[in-house]
């Protein structure tokens, strides 16, 4: 039951929808949907990886915010030199790959080598992060030049075959995850680390490094996940991601995966993110409820998920 | 016994856990006024004897004597109100509050619906002043040493008017000062009429300051009497002096000319041991004893990278090695088997597949785990090292204790040690399966394996071992060869004293420097 739970509330929240609303399961909205939910859905898969292996990452959201305006700085900088086309989208994407791994990096290494909390360094680099844009756009918001803009933007609305880029690099980073948490060394050694990390240190697991590597790959992934959100809008200011990080760790609790360690499914995340969608989505077509209540929702959702947790703990 | 007397007593009690049967018809009367002992050897059911008299744990049958009344305690709380205090060797004080809000923990004082802080406070102060211990009231537990700990746990048991003391092995973490600070408070409390009971291993604090001692071993009482009646000597033949059955596979003896695989020049690990030197012979089973927290564990750990250590040299299979991690010691053949099996060896919500190839996934796929070849490991070890559990799947902490060991050794064989470094490897385990881990270790070494095996039962040292190692306060004392291998021998190096009882033939064991 429990293995099964989130993806009988995703089947019911899909039933839901197409009997509220005849466009809801239109191409358009379906389209909609996925694509809206690559961002955080990108973040998530990395989350898992950390929150299985007994950490927690709070900066995700303003370190996207970061990097979006690293990216769109460097970008608009560089144009006068490079001019529009491919190699500058590729030294924005570049910058953004290597800004994410920076920050997972630096998280991960003052949670590790220097063993403070991850709670209280991803808070600190949570503010850290914030600021720092806000600081870069000066309390306004950093614009991709236009022709730059114009040049990007099909990163985010084209695709191939009617499928956006966006969902293309989404599966493809659940396909990924979800073989490496369940097939892999490294999707073990998480595991174990969670579950309990003298039992992995006294079983030669890296515990560290494991922990390390954890904190980079979300990282790299918060920038993925940039590179295909800054197209989208051209720009970044201080409300960009905001509350990213709690809807990722929302889908990653909702999908199964346990807050305390030891125990992860990526598969899982990707159906916590879409019922996490969907609820915004369904709300937004119908109006049997007020779309403002959708935070309250989303709420019960998430209690109810661990709630099913422990219930499943009691009864082994 | 002087029934009269008596404030707490126990009568004829026996405990079970399960089917095994820990304590059997214990008697022990605490008097009054009366300091008694409590001695015997690890696992001799001390701490079981003293956890029934305060109401930790209730009696399997037998009773409990107040004040010459059958009385049974349900709770510790029964034990407090009726003026048992018992204080633990692990002490039971909240770290991050400060010494005034332990003492008065639970029954804070009240002026309306405020705390009565100054009242507190002031009590504390003169708690602590009878205790001679000039701490601030308002310190931080996690700020004060050990034995100030300790100190602030007898003021505790004093503002509870503790008329039955108990304290379990009270000064194992004090120095010589302060535990004589705290028997200054024994006497005392001991004048005004308390009655105390406390274990120890220092078998001269207990001739000093005893006037009643009581002799465990194997969960019965051998000894109970006056401690004038008795001297250290008589005290450490009485906690021992078992006969060794033939649950050990015979001893072929180690080659004189044997290579030295292993040896390792003052190794120190920071707070636990300092200078520890040692050599281990091809096909040899190293026993070290000693007691718990002499620093035998941490030794061993430093030596195979799990934690912090400083080391001259260690040479391994004639090469000098550096091990910095746990890693470097697998790579070279060389395997530590944790104590603590339930904490550190095994994830007991885990199956039993993932849990024997943690350690050498490696084998077992390059990038992508062959979940075949991890199936085919553990038919290989349920058949190998006879591990029984009902079901495939069953998840490891749901194995009994004996199987979980299994397979913990199997988890750790399979990453092909040369060396390999057992601790405590029958804890908690049953017979039947000590004497199968017995007959392997003893397969091996027969192989050309080397083991180095730590161990606090006497009889598994005297019975395995080719030699033995004893460490103290962290410091490897001597070495035992063949005959010298005696209980007696461990128990007075463990504690301290020399490795006979005639000093002039103390020469014949060798100590190391």
């Amino acid at each position: 039951m429990a293995v099964l739970g989130p993806l009988l509330a995703l089947i019911a929240l899909v039933v839901i929808g197409a009997l509220m609303n005849s466009n809801f399961l239109g191409a358009a909205n379906i389209t909609n949907v996925l694509a809206r939910s690559a961002f955080i859905g990108i973040i998530a898969v990395g989350m898992t990886f950390v929150i299985t292996a007994g950490g927690l990452d709070l900066s995700v959201g303003s370190m996207a915010a970061f990097i979006a305006g690293l990216m769109i700085l460097v970008m608009n900088a560089a144009l006068p030199y490079m001019g529009v086309g491919v190699p500058i989208i590729l030294l924005g994407m570049v910058v953004a790959l290597f800004a994410g791994m920076c920050a997972g990096l630096l998280n991960g290494f003052l949670i590790t080598t220097l063993g403070i909390e991850a709670f209280i360094v991803t808070l600190g680099s949570m503010g850290i992060y914030r600021s720092l844009v806000t600081w870069l756009a000066d309390g306004g918001t950093l614009s991709l030049d236009f022709t730059l803009r114009t040049f990007y933007r099909p990163v985010y609305f084209d695709g191939i075959l009617g499928v956006s880029w966006p969902i293309i690099v989404f599966a493809l980073v659940v396909i990924i995850g979800e073989i490496v948490m369940s097939r892999s060394i490294f999707g073990r050694h998480c595991a174990a680390t969670g579950s309990n990390e003298h039992v992995a240190h006294y079983s030669n697991v890296n515990v560290n490094r494991t922990r390390l590597l954890t904190y980079a790959a979300l990282g790299m992934l918060v920038g993925i996940a940039t590179i295909m959100y800054v197209p989208r809008l051209g720009s970044a200011s201080a409300s960009t991601g905001v509350l990213w990080e709690l809807e990722a760790i929302a889908a990653v609790i909702i999908g199964g995966t346990v807050l305390k360690g030891g125990f992860g499914r990526v598969w899982g995340t990707v159906i916590g993110v879409l019922i996490l969608s969907l609820i915004d989505n369904i709300l937004n077509l119908t109006d049997f409820v007020s779309p403002y209540l959708n935070g309250a929702i989303q709420g019960i959702i998430i209690i109810l998920a661990v709630i099913l947790q422990r219930e499943r703990k009691t009864a082994n | 016994m002087l029934m009269g007397a008596s404030v707490l007593a126990l009568t004829d009690v026996s405990k079970s856990f399960g089917p095994i049967e820990v304590l059997h018809n214990i008697n022990l009367s605490l008097q009054a006024g009366e300091v008694h002992a409590l001695i015997g050897e690890n696992g001799a059911g001390k701490s079981t004897t003293m956890k029934i008299l305060a109401g930790y744990q209730r009696a399997s049958s037998g009773s409990l004597i107040l004040d010459g009344e059958p009385t049974i305690f349900d709770s510790l709380h029964d034990g407090e109100s009726a003026g048992v205090v018992m204080i633990h060797q692990e002490f039971n004080l909240a770290e991050q509050l400060t010494v005034e809000q332990n003492i008065f923990l639970g029954r804070e004082l009240k002026k309306g619906p405020l705390l009565d802080k100054s009242r507190m406070r002031a009590l504390t102060r003169e708690y602590l002043d009878r205790v001679k211990c000039n701490i601030d009231p308002d310190a931080l537990i996690s700020s004060l040493s050990n034995s100030d700990k300790q100190m602030v746990e007898i003021a505790k048991a004093l503002s509870r008017e503790a008329r039955i003391l108990i304290m379990d092995e009270p000064t194992a973490v004090l120095t010589g000062r302060e535990t004589e600070v705290l028997f200054e408070q024994v006497r005392a409390l001991k004048a005004q009429g308390t009655a105390i009971l406390f274990t120890s291993h220092k078998l001269d604090e207990v001739a000093s300051i005893t006037d009643q001692v009581t002799i465990m071993r194997d969960g019965r009482v051998v000894h109970s009497g006056p401690t004038e009646a008795i001297n250290e000597d008589s005290m450490a033949t009485a906690m021992v002096g078992r006969e060794v059955s033939d649950l050990y596979p015979p001893k072929p003896g180690v080659d004189a000319d044997a290579p030295v695989v292993l040896s390792v020049t003052d190794l120190s690990v920071p707070r636990y041991a300092q200078h520890i030197s040692f050599d281990l012979k091809k096909g040899e089973i190293l026993g070290i004893g000693g007691l718990i927290g002499s620093g035998r564990t941490e030794v061993m750990e430093g030596l195979c990278g799990l934690r912090r250590a400083s080391c001259d040299s260690v040479t391994l299979f004639g090469e000098k090695v550096q091990i910095k991690t746990p890693g470097d010691a697998q790579t070279r053949g060389l395997c530590y088997l944790t104590e603590d099996r339930k904490l550190r060896g095994l994830l007991l919500n885990w199956g039993m597949r993932e849990n024997l190839t943690l350690q050498t996934l490696y084998k077992y796929g390059a990038k992508f785990i062959d979940k075949r070849a991890e199936d085919a490991a553990l038919t290989t070890a349920i058949d190998e090292f006879d591990i029984r559990a009902g079901d495939r799947d069953v998840r490891v902490g749901n194995l009994s204790g004996g199987n979980q060991q299994k397979l913990l050794l199997a988890k750790v064989m399979l990453s092909e040690p040369r060396i390999l470094i057992v601790d405590e490897p029958t804890r908690g385990i049953d017979i039947g399966t000590k004497q199968q881990i017995y007959i392997f270790l003893r397969k091996l070494a027969a192989k050309g394996f080397s083991i180095i095996m730590i161990s606090s039962e006497m009889p598994e040292l005297i019975g395995l071992a080719d030699r033995v190692l004893v460490m103290r306060l962290g410091k490897m004392n001597a070495a035992l060869q063949a005959d010298e291998i005696t209980e007696d021998a461990i128990v007075r190096l463990s504690m301290g004293l020399g490795a006979t009882s005639h000093t002039s033939t103390a020469t014949t064991s060798s100590v190391r420097s």
